[in-house]
């Protein structure tokens, strides 16, 4: 046993002194690539599991084709429940049992917030995590952690922008989820308001352990707001609109693009309720009719043919996991230097990716000082059918 | 005026559906003197079955009723195998037997029909006949449907002889067994009834919160509270119970400062505080004990 | 009734292994793993406290993530804001967490049983909503919590991780020590006959009330040095993290280990850790097996059916019969 410790000291000295010349390719042999995620297949986002089964889907098919430059991608993806002490325990797992090469969209804000510090400090790359925190994009201070979507912040940011210009004297009611992801939106939106934050008449919470938001919407609509900014989960963001229209109350109504899935959440909610609705979407919606011809639309659903007959076609979130595993095979495909820093790099360097599902003109773009793979997203409006995109593409970097 | 009229009307009729769950958990209580932690997911997999019914035979009736059949021989099943066999054990053993059914009726939910937010329609007509934003049609039907399954109840416990029954052998066992009642029996009849109840709890709140697995895990929390502020051993009080946990979390959210952020917070402050002086709920009996 | 074994030479010898057996671990194991284990310790020391309250004093409580969270928080506010060290804090933790435990027993008084219950279950469901509060998010990080470092080694050469572990062991080690001590003192015989008949002991001139405030204190005060754990092992705390959830699996793991007992704590505590992670291999073997919590729970059932007094009860009827032969 001691021996043995002497021995690892040794090595972890020589691995020291050896200093950076070492590259470290822990996970990566010449034929595999070993890649960790979590996801929370059990708990209260379950919904959002279906990405991680997604990318299973994606990997296991590449697999049979040879997989990525001869090697074959083995693909852990382990429960989290949404708990971030449960995710520190897995991704431990996964880094120092597994010995994967990186962590890969593992989802949740709090979650990802849990497992922030570690991955940095063992230099283990975070790439491309579901959430649309604005944390992500910091190469400085957490140079192994990438985002994905555009941020939380930046889409309330544009909804601010959107009211100011288009609605004489707004008077603003604002729900939001009281966490992380409710918080991010919500501060976006201040500061899009700019001075201008007396606008708002009322803001309130909700906890995902409420049954309903129906007392929430009442007391928004007795503020005698003109203008509805939803910050809420396709449950409750269904509910929401639903109450809205059943106690006819009929604001400019901003809908967050977490929900706007029109299956997930329109309708559940009833898509007469849900006219005149505006988002911001940076993806296409698979129920939307104007996709069906593209190329992209099509890729992607002979894949989801081939790969997930059984899954729900309208499920947005499938064509989220479609277009991130997308990019990671981009990216693993295009790089030279297969170590953990080198993929971290080559992460960094995307310019002008197309992806599948995302809208057309939205391209993904990376930078060693841009972190925010994508950054742009297009206002659109539900004509009790269908998305209707409006205005041109607002990039939020320029 | 109008706010309040509305925030009190939405809290009578979310208030209505922890009633549903509380009566559940009383009918449960009153057979065999324990909390069935898992009537919640229980009332949420038979909602799961009713939405599958739905979309086989395209009537939301006849699923909900079949629904509900399924899930009375279900409950008297789950009894009979799972439950027997700690019947006599401590209470702590049940309690945890409970927490196992949760967890795997939860996830057996999620793993059979995904955990994506479904749908399913309203078992009241949209038209009632009457205009108003004050409240839907689907809240007024659930209200009065919540109203006529207490009366049912009622008469059940009151009028029939296997009410009187299933009352005899929760309250004297031993009698009841002597005066030829098979106890044993009248235990699962009460989970049946239970789990009936709790389906149609499940189908009256499915088209307000959505379907999806977590679906009564928020609703279940009230409905406890529900219960136990009516009184564990009376169907009416809790009843009252849900209903003025729905409107009472309604006001505080509103009329407390602080309220928005600590609503639930508030509603079950005031209801521990009322316990504490009316330690068998509002309208319990003080059941003595003998030493 | 159900009192703890009297102390026999047998009883030290075999506490005494115990604690070496848990001081050889981290040696033979990765970091990883004592990570884990440091993690099933801290749930244990919070059973701990379950089993004197409701094992021991007959007292239900279904809240005891809300002691866990003061003392999880008790020592990250210190960390952060105040640049204490983390075992520094200890002991505020544990006059923290016994304060408002203390204070809640008062309440408690009033109910019995099922309404006790109910109390504790609405102070755990509160918990969350409380900790994230605007007007305490200077202190508490509101809903993004707070993020600290891992305590340094205790000792040169000794992984991070390893360190933890030590002590926590240690703290563990003795609260099972000062656990037995204080139920063979007159208090603990107090203690155990409320549990078994309230009027009686009352009418012997026990004063219950200070009794059984007191029993709350203590107990909240072993969940929130367990909760001060269980944050030093994940370096942050977090509110969504302290749902009632945790409450759920204390109790689980309580009688799951053995409620009326002190070694069932750390038996309850590695059963909540352990017994996830099988249920989640078993899980992974086929698609056709259901998700890990299914498993879970089918495994929870029979373990009431086939340990009804938990884990030791299990190992205490296996060491009775091994002793019948040998004996005649």
């Amino acid at each position: 046993m001691k021996l043995k410790r002497i021995l690892l000291a040794a090595a972890a000295a020589s691995v020291l002194s050896g200093g950076a010349a070492v590259a470290d390719s822990t996970g990566i042999t010449d034929t595999s690539i070993k890649i960790g995620n979590t996801n929370p297949y059990s708990g209260p986002a379950s919904a959002y599991s279906v990405i991680g089964k997604a990318i299973s889907a994606y990997f296991k098919e590449l697999n049979t084709q040879g997989g990525i430059n001869g090697r074959t991608i083995e693909f852990i993806s382990l429960d989290d429940g949404y708990s971030p002490p449960r995710t520190v325990q897995q991704v431990r797992k996964l880094v120092e049992k597994e010995k994967i090469a990186f962590l890969f969209q593992s989802l949740g804000t709090p979650t990802n917030s849990a497992i922030h510090k570690y991955m940095n400090q063992k230099k283990v790359p975070q790439l491309f995590v579901a959430t649309g925190a604005s944390k992500w994009g910091q190469p400085e201070k957490y140079p192994w952690t990438m985002g994905f979507q555009p941020t939380y912040d930046v889409e309330g940011e544009i909804y601010a922008k959107y009211v100011l210009e288009n609605v004489e004297n707004p008077k603003i009611a604002v729900l939001f989820q009281n966490d992380d992801y409710g918080k991010d939106y919500r501060d976006g939106f201040l500061r899009g308001l700019g001075d201008k934050k007396d606008l708002i008449v009322s803001m309130l919470p909700y906890e995902t352990t409420d049954p309903t938001v129906d007392s929430q919407i009442l007391a928004l609509k007795d503020s005698g707001a003109n203008v509805f900014v939803n910050i809420s989960i396709p449950k409750f963001a269904a509910q929401a609109i639903r109450k809205a229209c059943e106690i006819d109350w009929k604001p400019l109504h901003l809908l967050n693009n977490v929900s706007s899935s029109v299956s997930a959440t329109l309708k559940p909610a009833g898509l007469e309720c849900s006219k005149d609705l505006i988002t911001a979407q940076w993806m296409k919606d698979p129920t939307d009719p104007q996709w069906k011809g593209t190329a992209g639309y099509q890729e992607w659903s002979a894949w989801m043919d081939k790969n997930l007959p059984d899954a729900d076609r309208g499920d947005v979130n499938y064509g989220l996991g479609y277009n991130v595993s997308k990019l990671l095979h981009h990216v693993l495909d295009n790089c030279e230097d297969m170590t953990r820093a080198g993929i971290m790099a080559c992460a960094a360097n995307v310019k002008d990716l197309e992806l599948p599902m995302v809208l057309p003109g939205i391209l993904v773009n990376t930078s060693p000082t841009d972190f925010y793979p994508i950054q742009a997203a297009q206002l659109s409006k539900f004509d009790g059918e269908k998305w209707a995109l409006f205005g041109s593409v607002i990039d939020a970097t320029k | 005026m109008d706010l309040f009229l509305q925030l009190t009307l939405a809290g009578l009729a979310i208030g209505s559906i922890y009633a549903c769950v509380a009566l559940a958990v009383v009918m449960i209580y009153q057979a065999t003197d324990h909390f069935n932690f898992a009537q919640g997911e229980m009332a949420m997999f038979s909602t799961f079955v009713a939405w599958a019914l739905f979309q086989a035979t395209g009537s939301i009736w006849l699923a909900f009723v079949l629904a509900v059949a399924a899930s009375f021989i279900a409950g008297i099943i789950i009894e009979r195998v799972i439950v027997k066999p700690v019947e006599s054990a401590p209470v702590f053993n049940q309690i945890i037997v409970f927490i196992g059914l949760l967890m795997i009726f939860n996830n057996l939910a999620g793993w059979f029909w995904e955990h994506t937010t479904k749908t399913l329609p309203s078992l009241f007509p949209e038209d009632m006949g009457f205009e108003s934003t004050l409240i839907s049609s689907h809240n007024l039907g659930v209200i009065v449907f919540t109203l006529a399954l207490l009366l049912v109840v009622f008469l059940f416990f009151k009028f029939t002889k296997v009410g009187l029954a299933m009352k005899a052998a929760a309250a004297n066992p031993d009698s009841a067994r002597l005066v030829g009642v098979s106890v044993g029996w009248m235990l699962a009849l009460g989970w049946g009834l239970a789990s009936a109840i709790g389906a149609v709890g499940g189908v009256l709140v499915a088209p307000i919160v959505f379907l999806e697995p977590n679906m009564m895990s928020g609703v279940l929390l009230y409905g406890f509270a529900g219960a136990l502020f009516g009184g564990v051993n009376s169907p009416g009080g809790a009843v009252a119970g849900g209903l003025i946990v729905g409107v009472l979390e309604n006001w505080a959210r509103q009329y407390v400062p602080g309220g928005s952020e600590l609503g639930l917070t508030f509603a079950l402050v005031l209801i521990v505080g009322v316990l504490m002086f009316k330690p068998a709920g509002l309208f319990g009996r003080v059941v003595v004990k003998r030493v | 009734m159900i009192r703890p074994n009297a102390l026999t030479p047998k009883l030290v010898l075999s506490f005494g292994a115990l604690v070496v057996l848990g001081c050889i671990v981290p040696l033979i194991v990765e970091d990883y793993d004592s990570y884990q284990i440091t993690v099933a310790f801290s749930y244990g020391i919070a059973i701990l406290g379950l089993n004197i309250l409701t094992g021991y004093n007959g007292q239900f409580s279904i809240g005891h993530s809300a002691f866990f969270a003061i003392g999880a928080y008790t020592a990250a506010i210190m960390i952060t804001h105040f640049g204490w060290h983390p075992y520094a804090t200890l002991p505020f933790v544990a006059i923290a967490a016994f304060m408002v435990g203390f204070l809640f027993g008062f309440p408690a008084l009033r109910l019995e049983g099922l309404y006790l219950a109910l109390a504790t279950f609405a102070l755990a469901v509160a918990t969350p909503q409380i900790l994230k509060v605007d007007a305490l998010e200077e202190w508490t990080g509101g809903v993004q919590g707070l993020f600290f470092d891992k305590p340094d080694p205790i000792m040169g050469g000794m992984s991070i991780d390893q360190s933890l572990y030590y002590v926590t062991w240690i703290v563990f080690v003795v609260l099972m020590a000062l656990t037995w001590a204080l139920l063979h003192s007159r208090s603990g015989r107090a203690i155990m006959a409320i549990r078994d008949n309230p009027i009686a002991a009352s009418t012997m001139g026990i004063n219950t009330a200070l009794y059984k405030t007191t029993t709350f204190g203590i107990s909240a005060m072993f969940a929130g040095l367990g909760g001060a754990f269980f944050a030093f092992a994940n370096a942050f705390v977090s509110p969504d993290t302290f749902n009632f959830f945790i409450a759920v699996y204390l109790l689980v793991g309580s009688v799951v280990g053995g409620i009326v007992s002190i070694p069932g704590a750390l038996l309850g505590g590695l059963f909540y850790v352990f017994g996830q992670e099988y249920a989640e291999e078993v899980s992974n073997l086929s698609e056709l097996i259901p998700p890990p919590w299914v498993t879970f729970g089918i495994f929870l059932i029979l373990m009431m059916y086939f340990a009804p007094f938990g884990i030791w009860g299990l190992i205490e009827r296996g060491m009775a019969r091994l002793k019948r032969p040998s004996s005649s």
